[in-house]
């Protein structure tokens, strides 16, 4: 049995931003088998699709994992409300990660506003050897700065008005000076058009890119075929699916 | 305990819960939740002759107590079907229904003809997609089509054959005697009544394919009073789905005269619908002294 289903107490929540709440779920199996870049199925109560939701820190010791969320809509909404020591319903891990590669130097981890999260177990795991770009619209928007210090990363913030003594602008201008002098591989999460800047960037300098893909889910196992995206491998062009082939997939097999 | 076997054409299932075509894949990922073998059986994704990639993202869209999908028929073919999942899946012990659909009756008569010498257990053909341009919902809304496509399919295959029927027609009844005399065993349904969602932000269809199939709870009435026109119809039994997320609703639309009862989005919202279903089944047969389900068929009292 790989996947567990279960109702799984919230033992902290936090507001972190405008709209943005960090969870840390008490749930000893998802957390024992999560790796970085997997999400989970949540389902708010009273709605018939659940929503997937990054793995934003997992804590095999203590059996939680971490979530981040943006309130986009009702979904998200309802999730919100929900309060410390309540319930929350959820399948995972879910869904294919990033890779870890125990011998790189050097990793840029790139994450676009509530592409974020996803970052920060890589974070944790390449610690001093990782340097996250975060890119936000604006100052109430940035978050989990701090957490990527604690990991010992270099952290660059870009705000596209300049906000907050923020580097302005768009994130690819601080990874394209980063990779002139070179990377072993580039992590990326956020909106279609930074992942697609993010992969040409890459794919010029010839670094190893992965990124995370977003698509409208049903099963979230890989059942309902639901969740198709465009993935170019060995020269075929064919739908793989986003929950179970993804969410992260080699940047130079995506079709924008 | 009471007996929750059901017979259908001459095969036995063990309970009457079947997880529905495409929502339940070849079965691989729900094994990840339960053993297969609790269920009485497995409609398979509808398979066609050739690979089909299917439409565009965003396929899925919500909607209150429910969800439209789009997939359109996104499946590796029959003979991938038949060599890499059908043998895996035949060694479940539960009953397999091979869900196959077409753009034209010769292709779906292929497609019957090639699982005709597996031992897949019962062939379902779906007349009734509404996500394909040719084919698909074209045979099921017209009575000609439906039973020319059935004969075709019929003459094919000596397997048990379900007709999947379409509830966006006008008269469900007309169209399941047609499948019936075309030599139909059994029909199921519904299938997905077609709607559509737009973002109001974007005034674009939140599906790429613009329309799509509803299904889930809210579509369980609509369901209800077709299976009861249909059973009282036609003599061959009624296998019935639509928005089932409990076991009263199971019961209900066997009540209605559905002989069995497929599970189909209840699954996206709780993986284990199938498994909880049967065992609400169970109790409700034990409190109420039912001791067979086979009792409930057709059992309602109409006024
Ligand atoms: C793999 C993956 C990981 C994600 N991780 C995070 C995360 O860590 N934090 C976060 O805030 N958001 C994340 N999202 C986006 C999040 O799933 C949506 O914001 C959320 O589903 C919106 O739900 P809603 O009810 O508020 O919005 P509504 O618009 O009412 O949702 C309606 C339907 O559309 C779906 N939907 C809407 N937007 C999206 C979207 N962007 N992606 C997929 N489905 C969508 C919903 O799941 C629901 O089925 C992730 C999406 C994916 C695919
Ligand atoms: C994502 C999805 C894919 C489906 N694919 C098929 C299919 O390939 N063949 C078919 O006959 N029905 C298909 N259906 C229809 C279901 O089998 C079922 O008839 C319908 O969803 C109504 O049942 P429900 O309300 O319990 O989901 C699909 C339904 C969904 C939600
Ligand atoms: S959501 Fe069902 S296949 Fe991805």
């Amino acid at each position: 049995m790989k996947y567990v289903q279960g109702n799984y107490p919230i033992i902290q929540k936090k507001a972190i931003a405008e709209n943005v709440f960090s969870f840390t779920v008490l749930c000893p199996e998802i957390a024992e088998k999560a790796c970085a870049g997997q999400f989970v199925h949540i389902l708010p109560e009273g709605f018939s699709l659940r929503r997937p939701i990054s793995i934003a820190g997992i804590d095999r010791k203590n059996g939680t994992i971490r979530i981040v969320f943006v309130i986009k809509h009702k979904g998200t909404q309802a999730l919100a409300d929900l309060h410390q020591g309540e319930y929350i319903n959820m399948i995972g891990p879910l869904g294919h990660g990033f890779t870890l590669m125990p011998n790189a130097q050097h990793v840029i981890l790139v994450g676009g506003g509530i592409g974020v999260p996803p970052m920060l177990p890589l974070a944790e795991y390449y610690q001093e050897k990782a340097t996250v770009i975060t890119g936000f619209r604006s100052f109430p928007q940035i978050i989990l700065q701090e957490d990527f210090e604690a990991c010992h990363a270099q952290v660059i913030c870009c705000t596209e008005d300049g906000s907050a003594g923020a580097m302005k602008g768009l994130v690819t201008t601080p990874l394209e000076q980063l990779l002139s002098e070179g990377a072993d591989a580039v992590f990326a999460c956020g909106a279609l058009p930074m992942l697609k800047a993010v992969a040409s960037v890459c794919q010029r300098a010839e670094i190893y890119c992965e990124i995370s893909l977003e698509e409208r889910m049903a099963c979230g196992v890989g059942a309902c075929l639901g969740c198709a995206c465009r993935i170019n491998r060995s020269g075929n062009e064919e739908f793989l699916h986003v929950c179970k082939d993804g969410p992260v997939f080699k940047a130079e097999e995506v079709v924008f | 305990m009471a007996d929750l076997s059901v017979d259908i054409c001459n095969i036995k299932f063990k309970n009457p819960i079947i997880p529905a075509s495409g929502v339940f894949g070849y079965g691989r990922e729900y094994e990840e939740f339960y053993p297969l073998s609790e269920l009485g059986g497995i409609a398979t994704k509808g398979t066609t002759a050739k690979k089909r990639t299917g439409n565009l993202s965003p396929r899925i869209a919500e909607t209150t107590a429910g969800m439209l999908n789009s997939v359109g028929l996104q499946n590796p073919g029959v003979d991938y079907f038949i060599q890499h999942e059908l043998p895996y899946l035949l060694t479940k012990n539960t009953v397999i229904l091979a869900n196959i659909a077409g753009s034209t009756p010769e292709e779906c008569a292929e497609v019957a003809e090639k699982l005709d010498s597996t031992d897949v257990h019962m062939i379902e053909l779906n007349i009734s997609c509404p996500n394909v341009k040719q084919g698909g919902a074209a045979f099921g809304t017209s009575c000609t089509m439906a039973e020319q496509v059935t004969s075709a399919v019929r003459k094919a295959t000596a397997k048990p054959l379900v007709v999947k029927l379409s509830p966006n027609v006008t008269s469900i009844t007309e169209i399941a005697k047609a499948v019936e005399f075309a030599g139909a065993d059994a029909v199921s349904l519904i299938n997905t009544l077609l709607g559509m969602r737009i973002d109001i932000h974007t005034k674009r269809p939140v599906l790429k394919n613009n329309v799509g199939g509803l299904s889930g709870a809210g579509i369980f009435p609509v369901a209800v009073r077709m299976v009861w026109q249909t059973a009282n119809a036609v003599k061959i039994p009624v296998i019935g789905m639509g928005g089932v997320t409990s076991g009263e609703d199971a019961i209900e639309l066997m009540m209605a005269g559905a002989s069995a009862v497929q599970v189909g989005m209840a699954v996206f919202t709780d993986p284990y619908a199938p498994v909880k279903i049967i065992q609400q089944m169970q109790n409700f047969l034990e409190e109420n002294h039912i001791s067979s389900v086979k009792e409930i068929i057709g059992s309602v009292q109409p006024w």
